[in-house]
């Protein structure tokens, strides 16, 4: 009797939770023709990107790879295994940034950035890797280390520089050293981030030379290796041509010089496995400078479908319509998500879930964006934003009509005013965003759905996604508009297309780098891990997320004495 | 009627006190509590958080750690009986056990001594008066002649009296020194050995007596438990074969002794008791017989005058509990049991737990049990067995037991320990650290269940015998019944094989344990679960998740073995095994770590729960290259234990030098240690090499020397003091000061 009663207790109990109201349910056929025929093309995107990592990961290859272990050195992604605490996932960035760019094979752009944890932090780690060209900084090394600096600033995150560099790449020392943000804007992003509480911890394995002198020289706190490591603003042929002086390097800019004379460096180590040991207990010691980790609101909870659907859902062919919701059904908490505005504007969805426990507001196209879909994001994103709650931006502007729709009616409608307002709420949105594209992102849709001019603290992109002014439909039928040569038409047109191509992009840092879609659920679940740190920004004057700087009451950060 | 008269029974002891420590102490305070009375333990510093102060109703402390000073202070524990009210005290076994001057006192104190008369102690204590004693009860000693007489011709007529082979032995002799023995039944052969014994003796001891004696070639430690209450009677529990032993001391015991037939054990019996009855001993006693395996006969050796160490194979045997025995004894009581109704079922093993070395020739260790893993216990005390059927013929003898099978008994296994993890063994007492006692419906299944409950018994922080009890345990001959005391000599190359270098599957299972014990560590250090700390080792956009773990066998070897360990899917990993041998691959291992020391693993298909310890060094002894100063895994793996080391880097070497460097001077001690001899004062100049402190630790003797010629400066032991390990002994200040800089 007891029995049956809890039973009934338990019904009805349950009948009260909306648990289910809120799960998404699936729809799709895993074993329809049209399901494995996108199935396979996507694996065999994945497959491709895969290869290209792998590539990538080999860095300059293994004969200067065996040249730094003869000199007894670790190698740069040794050096970034050591610095991470062993269990900690790490969140690699662009890594195929410079892939196909320069005549000569940089891969990476020669510099490994992430996030990952170090003693239990989560830090931003540069790596120059000196298997590729001596470490040296073309014009994309510096796009790439500064874009780690700009996430490490705008998320609170302590940086660590392993350094060995011979600086700019003199070849191209117009496209990386006069401009704005060219080389001398890593060490004012050193300055800044140190003024504004942020750590900046520098270890140098090898040689770290003019320009490059200066992330040690610059960092809050810094580590040499002895007999391996030299800092000087010239070397020894240089000094001899300028003063005659003729010095070994070692006298000249050795680890013992900097540690015991000049002062330029904190700790001397043995070597690059000891000096990597001290970095990790200087991150340990950092106390409660930067950002702190925030916690989940919610227990994780795995999704209902299996991830490995994504393939066949989505496919490779922008042009092929698919229902986004079961894309979130497989990337959310519990696969529940619990929609806002459902029956209006249904070509955008809007709706709150949880993905690794972190609350999120999700906008993601499903269709053409009319003005109706434009007026409910903007609707939606100022509820995320009084709410306090990230925005996750999915993105898929489909369809013959390449962003917002067209026509008079349209028109009339005001669709510009419209687009204008979700563009607007997308630009002054008052919390971070995070934006994944898993299909096309064309024209204005880029604008309204967070592309990268409007700052979204992550930016990632599948293997088949395609970033343009307009969808290749378009792009023909506006072509014969503007010219009758069709020769013109076709190349221009293959131009396009190839500049559209998620790995075009990623290799002109256009995005923070390509993931699987099967990765996306914690790829996005530690980039909102990051995002919603608590900033603990001491200064008087917030400085948001602008760059620009006009002090902020707090000083100068650590000078180097 | 068989078993107690109700009516003249005594009413036990309200309240007792333990003169002892460890298992035997704990053993004590079981019985007790069983039987309602009341028990009050006495504890060094040392032992203050022991176990047999955790299970005593009241415990005091009686001194500082030294025996000496603590469980052999006699006014101490008189004194605390009177304080606490004990009416009796159980003095276990050591320290006080036969100790007649202690005796005497309690019972001038009014208390009692759980143990025999102070006479017999007496009497038993001497070789020789116990020897006349029980020639003239009728009780066979080695036969031998002791006499002054040294001529040559008479020497011989008495070897001829005691029958071939003899063994002439010089008195003074010791360490084979001075010892012959004579096969060849001839006036020759025997003239040529004295001689060579009486010169050998001479040279050695200055002294060329000798004596005579029957030699036995393969000799067998056989006993046999008596009790005996103050009303005359004495009953034999019957006997135990103690035979294979190492440096003299027992290390296993069995119970009955194989392969004697009826009459013998009964004869065995007979001539125990009778011993007992000729000293009109009191209580729980072992008369010790030396047994020819070739000829089937045997000869008193001594009277052990207290409950031994061996006593729970006796207890497993007969279902008896001798502790309780002891207690109705010196309250008074008759025996519980006449010798008819003593049972005799199955048989059982106990195999000692100590802290030593066997491949260095079974030399004692200590330290601190870091780990302690124990099969699980089926008994706490031996399994009791349905009462013996009155006999029903006058003709059986009450010294032939009913051998009965008692088909209802299972397999039964007891653990007598008396420490917990984290207790320190052997720096100030026996390293002793447990009993393992079994008890099978026949020998095969005893020893059966020994094997297993070995191969379960898993103990980190000091060197054990576990392995070696094991490999006895299954050794052919062993299980042959061919015991002697020198099996572990005879079979010293099957007991002793070669170590084994640590296989692929070992050194993999060692690598994944660190690489997890990593990921949990994370786990568990924070209560926040955020996705940077639950997609462990999880890499993304490119990055690869991969560690490189060096490992060394501490015994075996000095190469180095590197496992490469490399994430493939959550859970998952792929492990390639270098070692100078060869490369080993294992593909997409499902890892986890069911608990902190336990790894479940599935290598080739082959699932295993694999327990590791992990053992940290010092944290305040610097970096050197030994591998004392470097963190040591312990892999318990099919009964073996290997233990490796994770070689520290050679920064951090570096550095331990540097500080080696600058703290040269300071004398510390490597061990927990007796300082024996401090051979300098303060201010005294000393060279290089020269000896400073002699320390003892276990009957191991270690000079530490001067690292640097100079000064003492300061002293900080003297001599008879034990001292913890990493003390500062001395300090010498050098005479050149070395810079600290690399």
């Amino acid at each position: 009797h007891a029995v049956l009663q809890r039973t009934l207790t338990r019904t009805l109990v349950n009948q009260l939770r909306s648990y289910h109201a809120s799960v998404l349910p699936t729809f799709i056929s895993t074993s329809s023709p049209e399901f494995t025929a996108k199935s396979l093309a996507m694996d065999e995107l994945v497959r491709d990107l895969e290869t290209k990592l792998a590539e990538a990961r080999q860095g300059g290859g293994f004969k200067a790879s065996e040249r730094m272990r003869n000199k007894g050195k670790r190698l740069p992604r040794e050096r970034l295994g050591l610095i991470l605490d062993p269990h900690s996932p790490f969140l690699e960035l662009s890594s195929l940034a410079a892939h196909k760019i320069y005549p000569e094979s940089i891969p990476g752009a020669g510099i490994i950035t992430g996030i990952g944890r170090i003693s239990g932090r989560e830090c931003v780690v540069v790596v120059n890797d000196a298997t590729v060209k001596g470490g040296s900084y073309y014009p994309l090394t510096v796009k790439k280390h500064l874009r780690a600096q700009e996430i490490a600033r705008e998320n609170g995150l302590p940086c660590v520089y392993i350094v060995e560099s011979g600086g700019a790449a003199l070849p191209h020392q117009a496209n990386v050293f006069p401009d704005k943000e060219h080389f001398g804007r890593i060490f004012y992003n050193m300055a800044q981030m140190s003024a504004l509480g942020i750590p900046q911890i520098a270890v140098v394995h090898g040689i770290s030379v003019a320009g490059g002198a200066y992330v040690p020289a610059m960092a809050d706190e810094n580590i040499i290796v002895q007999n391996q490591g030299r800092i000087f603003l010239a070397g020894p042929p240089l000094v001899k041509a300028a003063t005659g002086e003729e010095v070994d390097e070692e006298t000249l800019g050795g680890g013992l010089m900097h540690s015991s004379e000049s002062g330029v460096t904190d700790h001397l180590a043995r070597d690059d496995e000891h000096a990597i040991s001290i970095a990790r207990g200087i991150v340990g010691d950092l106390g409660s400078a930067g950002s702190t980790a925030s916690v989940p609101s919610a227990k994780p909870e795995d999704p209902l479908y299996p991830v490995s659907d994504l393939h066949g859902i989505v496919g490779t062919d922008v042009r092929q319509a698919f229902d986004m919701r079961e894309v979130i059904a497989r990337i959310v908490d519990g696969s529940r998500f619990r929609e806002f505005k459902k029956e209006y504007g249904p070509t955008i969805i809007t709706g709150f879930a949880h993905i690794h426990g972190y609350e999120v507001g999700i906008v993601a196209n499903n269709g053409i964006l009319f003005s109706p879909s434009a007026l409910k994001a903007t609707h939606f994103i100022q509820l995320c934003s009084q709410r306090q709650i990230p925005l996750l931006f999915l993105v898929n502007v489909t369809g013959m009509f390449h962003r917002y729709m067209v026509g008079s009616k349209a028109e009339k409608g005001g669709i510009a005013k419209d687009g204008a307002k979700m563009v607007r709420a997308v630009a002054c949105a008052d919390v971070p965003k995070i934006t994944v594209i898993v299909g096309g992102s064309f024209g204005a849709g880029n604008y309204g759905m967070a592309g990268r001019a409007y700052a979204p603290r992550f930016l990632w992109m599948w293997p088949n996604a395609k970033v343009s002014v307009m969808g290749s439909g378009q792009l023909s039928q506006v072509m014969t508009t503007v010219s009758k040569d069709p020769a013109q038409h076709s190349s221009l047109k293959a131009e396009i297309e190839d500049q559209s191509t998620a790995l075009y992009s990623t290799a002109h840092l256009w995005d923070d780098g390509i993931i699987k879609p099967t990765d996306t659920r914690d790829v996005v679940g530690l980039g909102l891990g990051i995002v919603t740190r608590e900033r603990a920004l001491r200064g008087r004057k917030s400085v948001g997320g602008s760059t620009t700087w006009d002090g902020n009451g707090n000083g100068f950060g650590v000078f180097r004495m | 009627s068989h078993g107690l008269t109700r009516i003249a029974r005594k009413p036990h002891f309200d309240k007792i006190l333990i003169a002892n420590r460890g298992e035997i102490a704990c053993r004590v305070i079981r019985t007790a509590k069983k039987l309602g009375i009341k028990t009050v333990a006495v504890y060094s510093d040392v032992d203050k958080d022991s176990l047999h102060v955790q299970m005593a109703d009241e415990a005091y402390n009686i001194g500082p750690a030294p025996s000496a000073e603590s469980y052999l202070r006699m006014d101490k524990i008189i004194d605390i009986c009177h304080r606490s009210g004990a009416q009796a005290v159980h003095p276990g076994y050591g320290f006080l056990s036969e100790n007649a001057t202690f005796s005497e006192r309690l019972a001038e104190a009014g208390i009692v001594f759980i143990g025999p008369p102070a006479s017999a102690i007496v009497s038993m204590g001497s070789k020789s008066e116990s020897k006349n004693i029980m020639s003239s009860a009728g009780v066979p000693c080695v036969p031998g002649y002791h006499g002054e007489n040294q001529d040559a011709a008479f020497l011989f007529e008495q070897a001829q009296q005691i029958g071939f082979p003899v063994l002439i032995k010089a008195i003074h002799g010791g360490g084979g020194k001075g010892m012959r023995t004579v096969t060849t039944h001839t006036i020759a052969a025997f003239n040529e050995a004295l001689l060579s014994a009486q010169r050998e003796s001479l040279k050695a001891f200055g002294n060329d007596t000798v004596l005579v004696e029957k030699y036995i070639e393969r000799p067998r430690h056989v006993e046999v438990q008596v009790f005996a209450d103050n009303l005359g009677g004495v009953v034999s529990l019957w006997e135990r074969d103690c035979s294979v032993q190492r440096r003299n001391q027992k290390i296993i015991e069995e119970a009955p002794a194989p392969g004697l037939s009826p009459e013998l054990r009964a004869d065995l019996s007979a001539k125990a008791i009778a011993a007992a009855h000729a000293v009109n001993y009191v209580g729980a006693g072992t008369v010790e017989f030396i047994f020819d395996n070739d000829t089937q006969r045997f000869y008193f050796m001594e009277m052990n005058t207290r409950l031994q160490v061996e006593h729970p194979v006796t207890e497993m045997v007969t279902g008896l509990d001798l502790v309780e025995w002891q207690l109705e004894v010196a309250s008074g009581n008759p025996l519980p049991l006449a010798q008819e109704y003593i049972p005799l079922v199955g048989h059982a093993f106990e195999a000692r737990i100590y802290a030593e070395n066997p491949r260095n020739n079974f030399l004692p260790d200590s330290g601190s049990l870091l780990y302690l893993s124990t099969p699980t216990p089926t008994h706490i005390f031996a399994p009791s067995f349905a009462p013996l059927p009155p006999s029903e013929t006058s003709t059986r003898s009450g010294l032939t037991p009913l051998l009965s099978t008692h088909d209802s008994i299972t397999p039964s296994l007891r653990i007598e320990q008396g420490f917990t993890q984290g207790a320190l063994i052997g720096v100030f007492y026996d390293p002793m650290i447990a009993k393992v006692v079994v008890h099978g419906r026949d020998r095969t299944e005893a020893l059966r269940m020994l094997r297993k409950a070995l191969d379960e018994y898993h103990v980190v922080g000091v060197s054990t015998n576990v392995e070696f009890l094991r490999t006895l345990a299954g050794n052919k001959s062993f299980i042959n019944e061919e015991v002697e005391t020198g099996f572990i000599p005879k079979h010293f190359d099957e007991l002793f094989p070669p170590a084994e270098e640590p296989s692929p599957e070992i050194l993999a299972q060692a690598a994944l344990f660190v690489v997890l014990r990593d990921h949990s560590g994370s786990i568990g250090s924070t209560t926040q679960i955020s996705p940077w700390t639950s997609l462990t080792s999880r890499r993304f956009g490119g990055d690869k998740y991969e560690r490189v773990v060096t490992l060394q066998a501490e015994n075996t070897s000095d190469q180095q073995a590197i496992v490469n360990v490399a994430n493939t899917t959550p859970g998952r990993f792929d492990v390639i095994v270098n070692t100078s041998k060869g490369t080993t691959k294992f593909s997409n291992v499902p890892a986890t770590l069911s608990s902190p020391t336990t790894i479940s693993t599935q290598l080739d298909a082959n699932y295993s729960q694999t327990t590791v310890v992990s053992q940290s060094p010092p944290a305040a002894l610097p970096a050197s290259s030994s591998p004392n100063t470097m963190e040591r895994l312990h892999v318990f793996s099919d009964g073996h234990k290997t233990t490796l080391f994770l070689p520290s880097p050679n920064w951090l070497l570096s550095l331990g030098g540097d500080l080696l460097k600058v703290t040269k001077g300071a004398l510390k001690a490597p061990m927990p240690s007796l300082v024996v001899d401090v051979r300098v004062k303060l201010g005294d100049r000393v060279e290089k090499g020269q000896a400073i402190i002699v320390l003892e630790s276990m009957k191991t003797e270690t000079v530490l020397r001067a690292d640097t010629a100079g000064v003492v400066k300061a002293v900080g032991c003297k001599n008879g003091e034990m001292v913890e390990e990493g003390r500062e002994l001395v300090e010498i200040e050098g005479d050149e000061v070395e810079s600290s800089l690399p």
